[in-house]
């Protein structure tokens, strides 16, 4: 004979856990590894929110008698070959990384949606068109398209923000569109159109709040990807130009020469850029399974 | 088949067509040409000079002509001169290829023999310990710069034999082969045998819970033929699309490995292009690049209907 504890059992689905801090503390527990991931993500974002509080030195202020300081006490992660200190460095590096990644993502995000929605619900020549460009876009890779979008607009923050946006408008606008296609043929769409609702609040009212749950996994999964494609462009020497610390720029080229002698310049931006986009795919992961059930893996 | 074979090909046309013209434009919105560089470098030269060589060049003419000339050179294998060196763009890229493909190559085979049987041992112990570190350790592959990684190799290169490995186009001893190739390869194929890993993992879990998985273990199949025979076999496809499309995409990994390793290979020289704003350079390779991404497009598609009979592509 087999004793099923009712209340046990309900309390591990989550029964009980339905709305209000409740349901986050299970969501948290349940999600270990995505709760890891938020608790990284906001360190990232206090960090660069206070990050002249956290540092004690000047990410800019050259100070040649103190070059390429080993680590110490004065200077946590040493110095880099203009003397300054790389821990400074790092803390307001998380500015220029979260800057870019929540910016490009919102950008690329939203002009994906316009995009998307509208290819999806006018269908026709529009989204032909539409669908073309997409195929053009997604033809080259991120950083390929990324690196000829900085070298045409010329390395700044808000350019690198655009060059990496716009390869994401194809990934954004066909999940949008995919998701517009689908939804268009429900009852509740068909409904709408009965009692004389016009399309454009249809599109906006209706179609666009369901596919917020998918827009909003694939912009936190993008969110990583656009970190790492900011500090490959600056490694290179094409994103975020000196003096800015951005982390990338940190371990760009000369690193090679710093492996032998100085090799605290090249694991502490290492360690940071690794950090953050760790952070962001395990809460990417687990918002993913808690939003889209379906895909879960 | 044959109808939308040739209206696929016809697609991929329009899509190069429609690079050409993106990379075309893009590369001249920028203010200053490289001639500008070349002069602003020399100080003051005659303005006389500066024509001269523009007009040489070819880049006074209106760019909708330059645009043409390049494409009628590009069908006729003329891909025009390089500016930095004054050769033709054809002998500088061409000697290139094979040392990225090769790394590409073997980028993908370590991506494709880590990557697919991790992702089945971390299905088929799914919610396991080892499930947990498998899974922590591809998300950590999909997060690790490469060029953090190549560089963490070197320091360990450093370490273990006191000097950096440095590129040797003809290798003599294993050792040599194995710095020179399996190294940068592995900077690059970490990343993607993450993917592969978490891809053939999700599509595991999905094909094990189907009826004939079920059957397979009722009539006493043993565990290695269903998770492999049975199993695998089925949830192969999505993974190839993966593998094959990430193929294409390796040129990511690529372009900062490659300069990290002082590798010569085509994607470095992409990037010191851009630097030099050596457009016929920039401009081919980038077509290049795009001609590989859309052909590996259509094999995977291709393969689709050679792995899977159900799938069958009507006109």
């Amino acid at each position: 004979m087999v004793t099923i504890n009712f209340d046990s059992e309900l309390r591990r689905a989550g029964a009980q856990a339905t709305h209000g801090w409740r349901k986050y503390i299970f969501l948290a527990r349940r999600h270990v590894l995505g709760t890891a991931g938020l608790v990284i993500m906001a360190v990232f974002v206090l960090t660069a929110l206070f990050a002249d509080l956290i540092s004690n030195y000047d990410p800019l202020t050259v100070d040649s008698a103190h070059a390429l300081a080993r680590p110490s006490a004065q200077h946590w992660m040493g110095t880099d070959s203009f003397g300054r200190d790389v821990w400074a460095r790092i803390i307001h590096g998380a500015r220029i990384s979260l800057a870019v990644g929540i910016g490009s993502t919102t950008l690329g995000g939203i002009i994906g949606v316009i995009v998307g929605l509208t290819s999806g619900y006018l269908s026709g020549w529009v989204d032909l068109v539409f669908q073309r460009v997409t195929d053009v876009l997604q033809a080259l890779p991120l950083l390929v398209l990324a690196l000829v979008m900085t070298a045409a607009l010329g390395p700044s923050l808000p350019n690198v923000i655009i060059a990496i946006a716009i390869p994401l408008i194809p990934v954004v606008s066909r999940v949008i569109r995919a998701n517009t296609l689908a939804l268009r043929e429900q009852p509740f769409v068909e409904a709408a159109k009965s009692i004389g609702m016009s399309e454009m609040r249809i599109a906006l009212r209706h179609v666009l709040p369901n596919t917020l749950a998918p827009l909003i996994v694939l912009a936190t999964a993008q969110l990583g990807s656009t970190i790492l494609t900011e500090a490959s462009l600056s490694f290179l020497g094409l994103g975020i130009p000196e003096p800015y610390p951005s982390w990338g720029r940190m371990l760009s080229e000369s690193a090679a020469e710093y492996v032998r002698t100085a090799p605290w310049l090249v694991i502490f931006p290492g360690i940071a850029i690794s950090l953050a986009v760790f952070g962001t795919n395990l809460f990417g992961d687990a918002l993913r399974d808690i939003l889209d059930p379906r895909q879960r893996g | 088949m044959f109808g939308y074979i040739v209206r696929r090909l016809g697609l991929m046309v329009v899509t190069l067509f429609g690079i050409s013209v993106v990379i075309f434009f893009l590369l001249r919105i920028v203010p200053g040409n490289i001639v500008d560089i070349l002069f602003d470098a020399a100080g003051f030269v005659d303005p006389a000079d500066k024509a001269n060589l523009e007009r040489e060049l070819g880049i006074d003419q209106p760019l909708v002509l330059q645009y043409l000339h390049w494409i009628n050179g590009l069908l006729h294998g003329d891909l025009g001169y390089s500016y930095v060196s004054e050769k033709p763009a054809l002998q500088e890229i061409l000697p290139r290829i094979p040392i990225t493909a090769r790394l590409a190559a073997f980028a993908l085979l370590f991506s494709a023999s880590i990557g697919i049987p991790l992702g089945v041992l971390s299905a088929v112990n799914q919610g396991s310990k080892l499930d947990y570190v498998l899974r922590v350790v591809s998300l950590s592959g999909l997060s690790l710069p490469s060029f953090w990684l190549g560089l963490l190799i070197l320091m360990a290169g450093v370490a273990m034999f006191g000097s950096i490995p440095i590129f040797n186009p003809n290798p003599q001893t294993f050792g040599e082969m194995f710095s020179t190739w399996c190294l940068p390869s592995l900077a690059v194929a970490f990343r993607s045998s993450a993917l592969t890993m978490r891809i053939t993992r999700s599509s595991m879990l999905e094909v094990l819970r189907q009826d004939y998985i079920r059957t397979a273990r009722a009539k006493g199949a043993s565990e290695p033929s269903v998770n492999f025979h049975h199993a695998l076999k089925n949830a192969i496809l999505p993974v190839i699309t993966v593998v094959g499309i990430e193929a294409a995409f390796l040129i990511g990994g690529l372009i900062v490995t490659e300069t990290v390793f002082n590798i010569p290979g085509v994607a470095r020289f992409l990037v010191e292009a851009i630097r030099w704003r050596d457009y016929p350079i920039v401009q081919n390779l980038v077509m290049l690049i795009a001609v590989v991404v859309v052909t590996a497009n259509f094999i995977v598609d291709m393969l689709y209907a050679v792995f899977d009979p159900r799938i069958r592509y009507t006109d």
